[in-house]
């Protein structure tokens, strides 16, 4: 069974994001960029599953600038035997993404497509459900753990109220949570070996996909700022406080 | 200009999410109807018939339904969609992973964890873990749209819609709910709580967690988490406060033994008033904190217990 894992690259989760003076978006001139963290868990999930003999090929695919191949070498690294680069240079919305990823799995035709629940930088939580509904997949999402056997998906979400398990018939989606492995580094050979694996750059027109976007951003602003208070010296000056501000 | 909400619910009781809910969908466009789907859940379609400012509620009472599983809640939804011009949720769990499935079929694009609705087709969500706000207007047409609770008061009781049943929708039957494991708490629930407290790293195990458990049964609080201390296994992941778990907003929250990474921040930045509990004073909670107390918490924490109860908490 071949598995398709849709990676975003996206500003690193340690890196404090600032907005642009003039509300036109965040600054991304000289940030480092890293591949999406939940991300990293589908790619982690996807070459388990190669390795315990319940997946083939393991296709990495990413959609974004030229700079997004790397973060597919990335995953190459980490054990995806190759790479399709959808390239644009465009802002691309969840809808439109999943629609992209619906050609790429029409042409490829994977079992199972594991991709992160959100993207750190959008936190739109929308594209694997998106996809798993135009393909008329089921779904499972926020995944927590995964057991694979005889067409059928059980898969463990983390939920508000705690822990869910659905079983899904394949062919399925299925979105990571954190807790559901720790994703490993690539060693350097395997860096090296990742060079030579293929990376296909396709465009979303080659797709037939139009990728104009629908919504108008009218700005990006600073979210209302909190100042830090004041020390204080135990806790009956503390109780005192909170007791002052009708909080206790 | 109808809207539709889907109720959040447990098939026993409506949760105060979906009062959150129409509040914000009654800015976009009323009237305002409630969506009911469940098993043997007509006591929840009545206490939504109740909420102030609600028209209707549809009520789809089915087996497919127990768990609002996304794949027979998309068929639903479709079935309805033409008749409404906004479709909202709370962005819950159950939430996040139903929308997005009907926004594409209905080739809408969706609008996630609004904060403010600032005219109907223009709203505010965070991005970048709510380092910065995004304000997007919205092309005419449907609008689906998932709900930040936290940034909505509760619609009041006092309204007496009408419920109307419907009929289930053909489900393709490719998935199916096999088993949950939920935390049972006596405490109130983490989103909804007026008090929060906290334990991060710091706390250093599972046993030693259980020393803000005095301390929320006297301030009547719900336990939350950091997630360094779910990966830890101190505690369970619907504990967890965050970009990608749990946003919280209470009168009080509570952080101890929690540096304050951006993600942590991002969950509970928005409560009135914060207080950290940390021995590092550069912790970069101190930066977001109303009053800080710099110290050892294992000599703290048992301090504040007993002061509590001189003072009259149980």
């Amino acid at each position: 069974m071949k598995v398709l894992v849709p990676v975003k690259r996206v500003i690193d989760y340690n890196v404090k994001v600032r907005v642009k003076a003039d509300q036109s978006g965040v600054d991304l001139a000289n940030v480092k960029m890293s591949m999406n963290p939940f991300d990293e868990i589908a790619v982690e999930e996807a070459v388990r599953l190669k390795e315990k003999g319940k997946a083939g090929e393991v296709v990495i695919v990413s959609i974004g600038p030229q700079q997004a191949s790397e973060t597919i070498r990335t995953a190459l690294a980490m054990g995806g035997d190759r790479g399709i680069l959808v390239k644009t240079e465009q802002m691309v919305e969840p809808l439109a993404v999943a629609k992209i990823l619906k050609a790429i799995v029409d042409a490829e035709k994977p079992g199972f497509v594991i991709t992160g629940k959100q993207a750190i930088d959008d936190d739109a939580n929308q594209v694997g459900q998106m996809l798993a509904a135009l393909l008329g997949w089921p779904q499972g999402t926020f995944a927590h753990s995964l057991e694979l056997a005889d067409g059928v998906a059980k898969i463990t979400r983390e939920i508000d109220g705690g822990l869910q398990t659905v079983e899904v018939k394949l062919p399925a989606v299925m979105t990571t949570d954190l807790r559901l492995n720790e994703p490993r580094y690539a060693s350097l050979p395997n860096i090296m070996k990742a060079k030579k694996k293929p990376i296909e750059e396709k465009s979303p027109a080659d797709l037939g996909v139009d990728i104009t976007p629908r919504f108008k951003v009218l700005k990006i602003s600073e979210p209302p700022k909190r100042s830090g208070g004041v020390k204080v010296s135990g806790v009956g000056e503390l109780l005192d406080k909170l007791k002052a501000d009708g909080v206790i | 200009m109808t809207c539709l909400v889907i109720a959040e619910h447990d098939n026993a009781s409506l949760k105060d999410a979906t009062h959150k809910t129409v509040t914000a969908a009654a800015q976009v466009s009323s009237p305002v109807h409630v969506l009911v789907a469940g098993e043997n859940c007509g006591a929840v379609a009545e206490a939504a018939a109740k909420i102030a400012g609600v028209e209707k509620v549809l009520l789809a009472d089915a087996a497919p339904y127990a768990r609002q599983l996304a794949e027979p809640m998309e068929a639903l939804l479709l079935s309805v969609a033409d008749k409404y011009d906004a479709i909202l949720a709370p962005a819950t769990t159950t939430g996040k992973n139903i929308l997005p499935r009907v926004a594409a079929r209905l080739d809408v694009g969706q609008i996630s964890e609004i904060l403010k609705v600032i005219s109907p087709d223009t709203f505010e969500r965070p991005i970048y873990a709510g380092n910065a706000i995004e304000t997007l207007q919205a092309p005419a047409g449907k609008k689906i749209i998932t709900v930040r609770t936290t940034a909505f008061a509760a619609a009041a009781e006092g309204g007496s819609a009408t419920i109307e049943k419907i009929a289930a929708a053909p489900d393709a039957g490719n998935s199916k709910f096999a088993g949950e494991a939920l935390s049972k708490s006596e405490r109130p629930e983490l989103t909804s709580a007026k008090v929060v407290i906290s334990g991060g790293r710091g706390l250093g195990s599972a046993e030693n967690f259980k020393l803000l458990d005095s301390i929320a049964d006297k301030l009547h609080a719900a336990v939350g988490a950091s997630r360094a201390a779910v990966d830890a296994g101190y505690v369970p992941n619907d504990y967890q406060v965050g970009q990608t778990g749990k946003a919280v907003a209470p009168d009080l929250y509570i952080a101890v033994g929690i540096s304050g990474a951006i993600q942590h921040l991002a969950g509970m930045k928005d409560s009135r008033k914060i207080v950290a509990i940390n021995k590092d004073e550069d912790a970069p909670i101190f930066q977001v904190a109303d009053y800080g107390l710099v110290g050892d918490l294992f000599k703290i924490i048992p301090e504040l217990d007993e002061e509590l109860s001189k003072r009259g908490y149980k």
